[in-house]
């Protein structure tokens, strides 16, 4: 036997290395932490700056997310809920029994089954007072879900004011074209409920004819990915109705902010 | 000496590449070949890890003993890569996003493990940091060869920065989408072994 | 809830296929796939070490690693995930290790045939990636165990077509450069293609 081989060696040989290998992956572990907490934080808080509209090539993220207040919002009663927006994970509260709801089949037009009881808004805030708000969103695309905000104005809670997209699978080139930022922008300016009340923002397939009526509530359809398009407008249906903010949008038309 | 010192390094470039001769140690690799910039990420943290446990290796071959030499190299690769993923993530944050578990894979990348078998264990420290930077190098070179064909033809860009205009902004190129997806990275290899070997035919592998 | 797990399943099987669509177990799938039997048997040794080690990931995963795991122990507020990856290697090695004594000592037959893939299967990383995809997916318990032979068998099935198809290809005529590894490589994107046609699938 190799003089290697003795129990002894053997384990002593394991427990060095494991001593220093532990050593090293904690020293880097717990060294980079706080770096990557504030990637994690910067990374949600860049998404919703994007999608609040405040993106400035001069100012830092954090800058402006000082204009942006995030508030936990019951959906069933359209209340706030005494919640830390910071401590609150909607995706994880849908996945959990106690804290989301099941999405009845009739109902479920953004095909997402289950949905939390709570989510958080943003209100962008602008000369002191609340000019717009982002509402995150989800619904299924073609392959996946796909996760985004859209930016109403708080003044009439109707015109669109932006709409961003954060995590999606489409196809690249096709339904991945919703990243676009050309064609997000002709959002800005629609307006989602007619006037009764009633959800009319479409997605069409081809261009919009802006002299045609109800041209305000319709945006062009991505060539080629006519799925991924009616997804987008399903998800606005789903989450811009009582399903949905519904309760909240009545809440804040009748008493404000 | 210099010369043996610049075989060591260069052999699995072109001679010895470990993908195209070997077929090692792709798993972990193509997936995130769509963009160079998650490509070079990757060959970075590979060849890092690479350079490392094959030096770690070596310099206590001496000492590990052959009933637990396996998993011994495998504490030490995975603490590499442990390393390595805190630092992607702490510096590159969108890029770790995308790479999400194919950092974690370099643990089974079968170059990473073949490399501290079947040299470090058998040679000295400073041949031992050269033939793993030379083997990260190999594998680099794939990995950015199809990174650069995926990501220019399928998104007209390099690294992000847009070199051919699309035709959907205006411009006159229409991206091919199969190359951002999964097959295309099969296709480019294949025909990369196939140019590969054509020029050093001695390559080319018996019939059967 | 069946409906979710039979989604899982499909999904794991088809359209998230560990070879085809995440490039996953690549040395082992080209090295063990000139001959169909052969195949069979790494594939089925896949399935099973794949079905075993993801649930017990899960379980090592969510009651030790992820953060306030270990709460009921006094240690709350402790996040151990990045040690994830060495303990999920840890795990699979030591399956595979517990495993293969397992069938020496009871199914002499089935170690017998499976035996010398065994080994093959802890440095395979379509096994780890099964657990990353997992804990990155967070599954439950009964998730884990859908996806983890949904994912095996995926990966089953890929390597036996890809060794049907060689055989085939013994009787026709490559161009020398492309001969063995080259052709393979193009074989296995066009059967990369056909599994995509899977894709979009929702049930």
């Amino acid at each position: 036997m190799a003089p290697n081989e003795s129990a002894g060696r053997t384990l002593g040989v394991a427990l060095g290395v494991c001593l220093v290998c532990s050593l090293l992956v904690s020293a880097a572990a717990v060294s980079l932490r706080p770096r990557q907490m504030r990637n994690m934080l910067l990374d949600r808080r860049t998404n919703v700056v994007r999608a609040a509209g405040l993106m400035h090539p001069d100012r830092s993220i954090e800058e402006q997310y000082e204009r942006i207040r995030a508030r936990v919002v019951d959906l069933a009663t359209g209340e706030y809920v005494d919640v830390d927006p910071a401590d609150f994970d909607q995706r994880s509260a849908a996945r959990d029994p106690d804290r989301s709801v099941t999405i009845p089949g009739d109902r479920d037009v953004a095909d997402i089954r289950r949905r939390a009881q709570q989510a958080t808004v943003y209100l962008v805030e602008e000369d002191g007072r609340v000019d717009r708000i982002v509402f995150p969103v989800h619904g299924l695309g073609l392959w996946s879900v796909m996760y985004g905000f859209v930016a109403l104005d708080a003044s009439d809670l109707n015109t669109i004011r932006g709409l961003v997209f954060y995590e999606h699978g489409e196809t690249p080139g096709l339904g991945g074209e919703i990243d676009n930022p050309r064609w997000q922008a002709q959002w800005e300016g629609k307006k989602v409920f007619g006037p009764e009340g009633d959800l009319r923002i479409s997605v069409v397939k081809g261009p919009v004819d802006p002299e045609r009526e109800g041209a305000e509530y319709r945006v062009d359809g991505l060539s080629g990915a006519t799925l991924t398009s009616r997804g987008v407008e399903r998800m606005l249906h789903y989450w811009l109705s009582e399903n949905g903010f519904g309760e909240y949008i009545d809440r804040i038309r009748q008493r404000g902010v | 000496m210099a010369s043996k010192a610049l075989r060591i390094l260069f052999d699995p470039l072109f001679n010895n590449n470990p993908i195209a001769l070997q077929i090692l140690g792709i798993c972990s690799a193509l997936a995130v070949t769509t963009m160079l910039s998650t490509s070079a990420t990757m060959c970075i943290a590979v060849i890092f890890v690479i350079t490392c446990s094959n030096g770690a290796v070596s310099l206590i071959r001496h000492h590990i003993p052959g009933s637990i030499r396996i998993i011994v190299q495998m504490t030490i690769i995975a603490s590499l890569v442990i390393i390595v993923d805190q630092f992607i993530k702490a510096y590159a944050y969108d890029i770790s996003k995308q790479l999400s578990v194919f950092v974690g894979l370099i643990i089974t990348n079968c170059i990473v493990m073949g490399r501290a078998e079947v040299y470090a264990m058998k040679n000295g420290v400073g041949a031992s940091l050269l033939d793993g930077l030379g083997n990260g190098l190999g594998y680099s070179l794939i990995l950015l060869v199809v990174g650069t064909v995926r990501e220019l033809t399928g998104s007209g860009s390099l690294f992000g920065r847009q070199v051919m205009t699309l035709a959907t902004e205006g411009g006159w190129y229409v991206p091919n989408g199969l190359m951002l997806l999964p097959p295309s990275a099969f296709f480019i290899i294949g025909l990369f072994i196939w140019v590969l070997r054509t020029w050093k035919s001695e390559q080319v592998e018996e019939e059967g | 809830m069946l409906e979710a797990y039979l989604n899982i399943f499909l999904r794991a099987v088809f359209v998230e296929n560990m070879a085809l669509a995440f490039f996953l177990g690549m040395c082992t799938f080209l090295a063990v796939s000139r001959r169909v039997q052969t195949a069979i048997g790494l594939g089925i040794a896949v399935v099973v070490v794949q079905t075993i080690t993801v649930p017990v990931n899960n379980v090592v995963y969510q009651h030790l690693l992820r953060a306030d795991a270990l709460a009921w122990a006094g240690l709350g507020g402790l996040d151990l995930t990045f040690v994830g990856l060495i303990s999920y290697i840890g795990v699979i090695a030591a399956m595979v290790q517990i495993l293969e004594m397992f069938l020496d000592r009871y199914v002499p037959a089935l170690y017998n045939a499976l035996g010398i893939f065994l080994p093959l299967i802890t440095v395979n990383c379509a096994i780890l990636g099964g657990s990353l995809f997992m804990v990155e997916r967070d599954y439950n318990f009964g998730e884990s165990v859908v996806f983890g032979f949904g994912s095996g068998l995926g990966w089953a099935l890929a390597l036996v077509a890809l060794a049907g198809i060689r055989e085939k290809m013994k009787y026709s005529n490559v161009p020398a450069g492309l001969r063995g590894l080259g052709i393979t490589f193009i074989t296995v994107g066009l059967m990369a293609l056909a599994f995509m046609s899977f894709s979009g699938i929702q049930l």
